[in-house]
């Protein structure tokens, strides 16, 4: 009665799911890089190879593009891969299988085969790792019909939809920002699932909609808080997917708060603001906007080293706050 | 194929033939020459329909590829599975794939093996084990990985061959994937269908090594080269590579030499070779032509019998075509349809 629940932090949310898939369905194993004994980069993984084998943890050679297609070649004929990329940048070596394959294989011929393959991506800034190692490339894989691409921003979205995603049939691309991993969060026992496809609103308001993604799920909350002191009452959705996105949850909150600001820490064109603005726009809640539309993403440069310009590239609170206020107020 | 009679292997005098005359008895020989046949006259099918404009796009055909696609795909079982390229319509057919359905597929019809969604690059028959043509040069080499993967994970004693061709050895995919195959000891055979150009470019202008089984030490498995124009010769080198797959002992890369009879693809105006190389291919070792002369020799048909084969074959054809012609096309309702799984 009353229990304190259970918190595990990210990491070992992410763990914990794909231990219950293994214990439960022989065909899923896992493959990617130093994923063994070494636990992984950031030890998602962790000691799941003395629970299950090395012939399911497996540790693939430094081939991104290779070791994408056997996942999904796996995958086509009957296993269930999860596919670790050791960062979410290395994707660029592996979009021929990707893009190519995987999201097409099921459409190309008819119908006969699908694809149940979770590849996932350990994303984002804020670690020091520079240009190649922080990027946050979800909109390239979103723009790819055949790929499913979700976000997960809490210890239990990161097992429920990743359970969701090794149920699914059909490709399945995660993004977890490594700052997230350490992040701790109530997490049920046992086996239950997120679905894919759903948005959450993680705070009701009726000044302003705010549709954040993964980390800046958190920032945003954080900003709402500080807000909320000055009388601005902030709706925050967590989008959760890109790809399929949820049009029902955002655009009833817009015609509710009559604003939208997107926040996302991506670089800002041609990305998830870009599209869940034009999703907006070009609904009903258009008639109830009250003020222009804000997008809030990342500057327009690679990630830099230095942690004062790293800072600098993506939204931080602040910058939420400011962005929200001078939205609500008129204040532009 | 290869559990069925071997009603030659008995006789005595039988020694000294050539392997698939001691490995399989007449009935598959036969099947063997008609499936040939049935290749050629299906590439000559697709090109004469693309002329009167019943198929779009373009295609790649594999017309004197005939007996790389036959030999390979003979020594298989119906379970085993290949990963094909864009010149793949005789491996689909090598494989089991009946003519009308892929006629059907070029015809963009809803009968098609993908339901007109995939066409001559993406022609493929799942149930007979072909698990897809790939419009990437290399593109299938990762997935036949991943499928062997499956068969030793699973103990399905399935083994996999991935068709490509020489162009494909400079992609990565192809180091990556062998080099894993390998380290992995995966039940699968690499077949690099040489037939000497990359489109317009010669393997001498494109690639370090001689031959394409020679990158085979590379990655410590064996590289067999065989003259891909004479059947048994490729069937002898899959057979052995099977044996070995299936003895758990990891892959093998064959190189079959052979040549390409039409352009690289339809815009292919032939400036990169001779007329007198391809007319030198097409009269003295052409691989149809030579396994028929076998087939006298040997004693195991007639020419009236590879006569009556061909007709056999025209037949298959022109009803193919017909099928195809009267199918019908896909709705525009169902253009999403299999982006993703109903219901998922």
């Amino acid at each position: 009665m009353n229990a304190v629940p259970r918190e595990l932090s990210y990491s070992q949310a992410i763990q914990e799911a794909m231990a219950l898939a293994m214990e439960a369905d022989e065909r899923v194993i896992l493959m990617g890089e130093d994923i063994g004994v070494y636990g992984g980069a950031f030890q998602v993984t962790g000691d799941l190879i003395e629970r299950f084998g090395p012939d399911r943890v497996m540790d693939t050679p430094i081939s991104e593009l290779g070791g994408a297609g056997v996942a999904v070649g796996a995958a086509v004929t009957g296993l269930r891969p999860i596919f670790e990329f050791q960062f979410s940048d290395f994707a660029a070596l592996a979009m021929e299988q990707i893009v190519n394959q995987a999201a097409k294989m099921r459409y190309m011929l008819g119908g006969a085969v699908s694809v149940p393959v979770v590849m996932r991506f350990p994303a984002g800034s804020g670690t020091g790792a520079a240009a190649q190692h922080s990027q946050s490339l979800e909109a390239w894989l979103g723009h790819v019909p055949g790929l499913k691409v979700i976000q997960p921003a809490t210890p239990h979205d990161a097992k429920g939809m990743l359970l969701a995603a090794i149920e699914d049939p059909d490709p399945v691309m995660i993004f977890e920002h490594k700052l997230l991993y350490k992040m701790k969060g109530a997490v049920p026992e046992g086996r239950y699932t997120v679905p894919i496809g759903k948005a959450e609103v993680r705070r009701q308001g009726r000044d302003l909609t705010i549709v954040a993604t993964s980390i800046m799920v958190h920032k945003s909350l954080e900003a709402a808080q500080m807000l909320a002191a000055e009388g601005i009452d902030v709706e925050v959705i967590d989008l959760r997917t890109v790809r399929p996105m949820d049009r029902e949850t955002v655009i009833a909150s817009v015609c509710k708060t009559s604003r939208l600001m997107c926040v996302y820490e991506a670089v800002k064109t041609l990305g998830i603001g870009a599209e869940v603005s034009a999703m907006v726009a070009e609904s009903e809640a258009f008639d109830f906007l009250d003020a222009p539309i804000v997008r809030l993403g990342g500057a327009e440069t690679p990630i830099p080293y230095n942690p004062d310009l790293e800072k600098a590239t993506v939204p931080q609170v602040g910058d939420i706050v400011a962005a929200a206020r001078a939205l609500v107020t008129g204040a532009r | 194929m290869a559990d069925h009679a071997r009603a030659l292997k008995a006789e005595p005098d039988s020694s000294n033939l050539p392997f698939i005359y001691r490995e399989y008895g007449r009935e598959q020989l036969m099947d063997a020459l008609r499936r040939m046949h049935l290749i050629r006259q299906f590439e000559e099918g697709a090109e004469e329909s693309y002329m009167r404009g019943l198929i779009h796009g373009t295609m790649h055909l594999s017309i004197g590829q005939e007996a790389s696609a036959m030999g390979i795909c003979m020594p298989l079982t119906v379970e085993d599975q290949i990963t094909s390229t864009h010149r793949g319509h005789g491996h689909c057919i090598a494989k089991g794939a009946e003519v009308a359905r892929m006629f059907a597929e070029f015809f963009g019809k809803t009968t098609g093996y993908c339901a007109g969604r995939g066409g001559s690059m993406h022609i493929a028959d799942v149930t007979t084990g072909n698990l897809g043509a790939n419009g990437i040069v290399g593109g299938g080499l990762p997935i036949a990985v991943g499928a062997a993967l499956t068969a030793k994970r699973l103990k399905t004693g399935k083994v996999v061959v991935c068709f490509f061709g020489d162009g494909a050895n400079n992609e990565g995919a192809f180091h990556e994937s062998l080099n894993m195959a390998s380290v992995w000891s995966l039940p699968v055979i690499f077949v690099c269908e040489n037939n000497g150009y990359g489109m317009s470019t010669s393997t001498a202008r494109s690639t370090a090594v001689a031959n394409i089984a020679d990158r085979a030490p590379a990655y410590g498995m064996p590289g067999v080269i065989v003259d891909g124009n004479v059947l048994s010769d490729v069937a002898e080198a899959t057979h052995n590579a099977v044996q070995r797959a299936r003895r758990g002992e990891g892959p093998t890369l064959i190189e079959t030499k052979t040549y390409r009879y039409r352009g690289h693809s339809k815009s292919d105006r032939n400036r990169y070779r001779t007329k007198d190389e391809i007319e030198d291919w097409m009269t003295n070792r052409d691989p149809i032509a030579r396994y028929e002369a076998q087939l006298q020799e040997f004693g195991i048909a007639s020419p009236e019998q590879i006569e009556a084969v061909r007709e056999a074959v025209r037949q298959e054809i022109a009803a193919g075509i017909e099928f195809a012609k009267d199918s019908p096309m896909p709705e525009i309702s169902g253009l999403a349809d299999n982006v993703y799984t109903e219901g998922a």
